[in-house]
């Protein structure tokens, strides 16, 4: 069997005196949608920056494609990566945040084309034809030339996801990618996950969708108070769970 | 059955006439009048009085206006402006990063060089330089702690009041822009770094391809001042004869005793350089303005004309 793409083992990590994550155990394999669920505050969020090293670790082993993520291993211990080299890791793993976070100097095409051409050395027209072809695939060839403030919330969320995609990752993060979002624009940003995840794109997706990780998601994880609480099969996890803790929150949200 | 139909037919209202014949009259502001007719007046008897006042000498103005010496004061003034503002916000900018660093060291040297230089008069920061060389005869470049040296420079030579006028209006405003540069950065969304290094960017990349472009649209406004101010600062380094501007003007009063028509001609001269400096200022707003509102972006020239058609009557009459 292929190694998992991401593997988590008693992943701490604490702010000051609160613990956020207190030992998380997590394995996503190639091709798969995880789906991280749970009340705010239950440190899913904390635990998918920290995929990606935007948050730092302070205990366990995270890591990527069989690679740890921000730290080298010597002897027992881990030692962080300087940033230089921690951004080459990241060039792998693309992520896609709750607000969004374009760059609103530049254009819908310049958004997607930055990182190909400043980070990946891409030529600017090969840049410029791929990005034009990832507006299309996420359904906004004609915004190429629209500044993210031009854009409503639901289109500059699938700029965002182009932009992601634009370096080619093996792995793409989604941190609630639609809870910004009114509710008649979740839709199309829920139909382009969807079809990312049909391609076969491996993805971990912090969401408060039922419907969609029941759908779409191949293990559905439920946090809180940073651990896991119960893992699964969606459609066992968030229909009918076997945890206290899980139908009090299904209830809830559903 | 509706309210209108009680009412009988010889008393119509406004809605029974249609709105469209209404005339709506605006207040009247009779008193916006008067002061505007006084102040005015006032205007005109004043500068009729300065006109026509004897001992304001504008022949003299006139014959120092574009005098070579005005010109010579002039061209020191414009440089050491521009080279003040260059040193100030490459060195304010380097500041600011240090200041936002998390090494300690770096953190604590950029705060003490702000508290310095912005916590002393500028005039003794101008005549420090210019006399710097008594605290040290001779700068060298070597090895510290050994006696070996690569170049020895003379500091009298090296200091003239150029160089000290420069060093003194460059890192005082350093110490300034390195604030305005600062909250800059500070003004731009964590959000936008956390983007720009989830892509891969490095952190010197992200800083100048992503933040510094959106700090630039918070520091351009205040920077512009600086520049504006500068100018005017630059007036100080008379006191160590730089050859600017305001030092040769001193220099013909000093002989002619004309000062007040010499001191006309200084003021016109800053007054047409600051006016020519604000446009720069609205090109670059413009320039890193991109991207921040949902319509299209319109120069300030074509805004100015679009506001004066609003004024027009008939532009008026059809917003209605």
């Amino acid at each position: 069997m292929a190694r998992p793409m991401v593997h988590a083992q008693g992943v701490r990590k604490h702010y000051g005196k609160l613990d956020v994550l207190k030992g998380i155990d997590l394995t996503v394999e190639r091709g798969q949608v995880c789906c991280l669920l749970g009340p705010s505050g239950s440190g899913k969020s904390t635990f998918l920056r920290c995929i990606n090293h935007l948050e730092k670790v302070d205990g366990g082993r995270l890591s990527v494609d069989g690679e740890l993520v921000g730290y080298r291993q010597r002897g027992d211990r881990l030692h962080e990566m300087r940033e230089s080299e921690v951004a080459e890791r990241r060039r792998e793993i693309g992520m896609v945040f709750q607000r969004f976070n374009l760059f609103p100097h530049l254009t819908a095409l310049e958004n997607i084309m930055e990182a190909p051409v400043r980070v990946a050395k891409v030529n600017s027209s090969t840049a410029k034809a791929e990005a034009q072809m990832l507006l299309a695939r996420v359904g906004l060839g004609d915004r190429a030339d629209h500044y993210p403030a031009q854009l409503s919330g639901g289109q500059q969320q699938r700029v965002a996801i182009a932009r992601a995609l634009a370096m080619k990752p093996k792995l793409m993060l989604f941190d609630e990618p639609t809870s910004a979002l009114d509710p008649e624009l979740v839709g199309d940003v829920l139909d382009v996950m969807r079809d990312l995840a049909a391609d076969g794109m491996t993805m971990v997706v912090v969401t408060h969708e039922i419907g969609f990780a029941r759908e779409v998601g191949d293990t559905a994880v439920f946090m809180d108070e940073g651990v896991v609480v119960e893992a699964g099969d969606p459609r066992k996890v968030l229909v009918d769970p076997e945890q206290e803790r899980t139908k009090a929150f299904l209830s809830k949200v559903l | 059955m509706t309210a209108t139909a009680h009412r009988s037919p010889s008393t119509p209202t406004a809605a029974d006439t249609g709105s469209d014949d209404l005339i709506a009259v605006p207040v009247r502001h009779w008193g916006r009048w008067i002061a505007a007719v006084v102040a005015l007046l006032s205007l005109i008897g004043l500068v009729g009085s300065l006109a026509k006042n004897p001992n304001l000498h504008w022949d003299v103005v006139g014959h120092y206006l574009f005098a070579d010496l005005i010109f010579d004061g002039l061209v020191t003034t414009l440089w050491l402006t521009v080279a003040a503002m260059a040193v100030g916000l490459a060195l304010g900018t380097l500041v600011a990063i240090m200041r936002l660093s998390t090494n300690p060291v770096l953190h604590g040297l950029s705060t003490l060089f702000v508290w310095l230089f912005r916590g002393t008069p500028l005039l003794v920061q101008i005549i420090f330089w210019a006399y710097a060389a008594a605290l040290y005869k001779h700068l060298m470049i070597g090895i510290p702690f050994t006696t070996i040296t690569f170049v020895e420079f003379d500091t009298n030579q090296l200091l003239t009041p150029s160089i000290a006028a420069l060093l003194a209006l460059g890192l005082n405003e350093a110490a300034y822009a390195s604030e305005i540069v600062r909250a800059g950065i500070q003004s731009v969304d964590p959000g936008q770094a956390e983007a720009a290094h989830s892509l891969g960017m490095k952190p010197a990349l992200a800083m100048r391809r992503i933040v510094l472009p959106q700090a630039m649209k918070v520091i351009i406004p205040p920077m512009g001042n600086e520049t504006i101010n500068m100018l005017k600062t630059t007036a100080y380094v008379s006191v160590i004869a730089a050859h600017d501007l305001m030092s040769n003007i001193q220099d013909v009063y000093a002989q002619n005793y004309q000062v007040i028509p010499m001191l006309v001609v200084a003021a016109l001269w800053y007054l047409a350089l600051t006016t020519v400096l604000s446009v720069p200022q609205a090109w670059l707003e413009r320039r890193y303005g991109r991207g921040t509102s949902r319509s299209a972006h319109v120069s300030p020239l074509r805004r100015m004309f679009v506001g004066v058609a609003d004024f027009l009557p008939s532009n008026r009459n059809r917003k209605g």
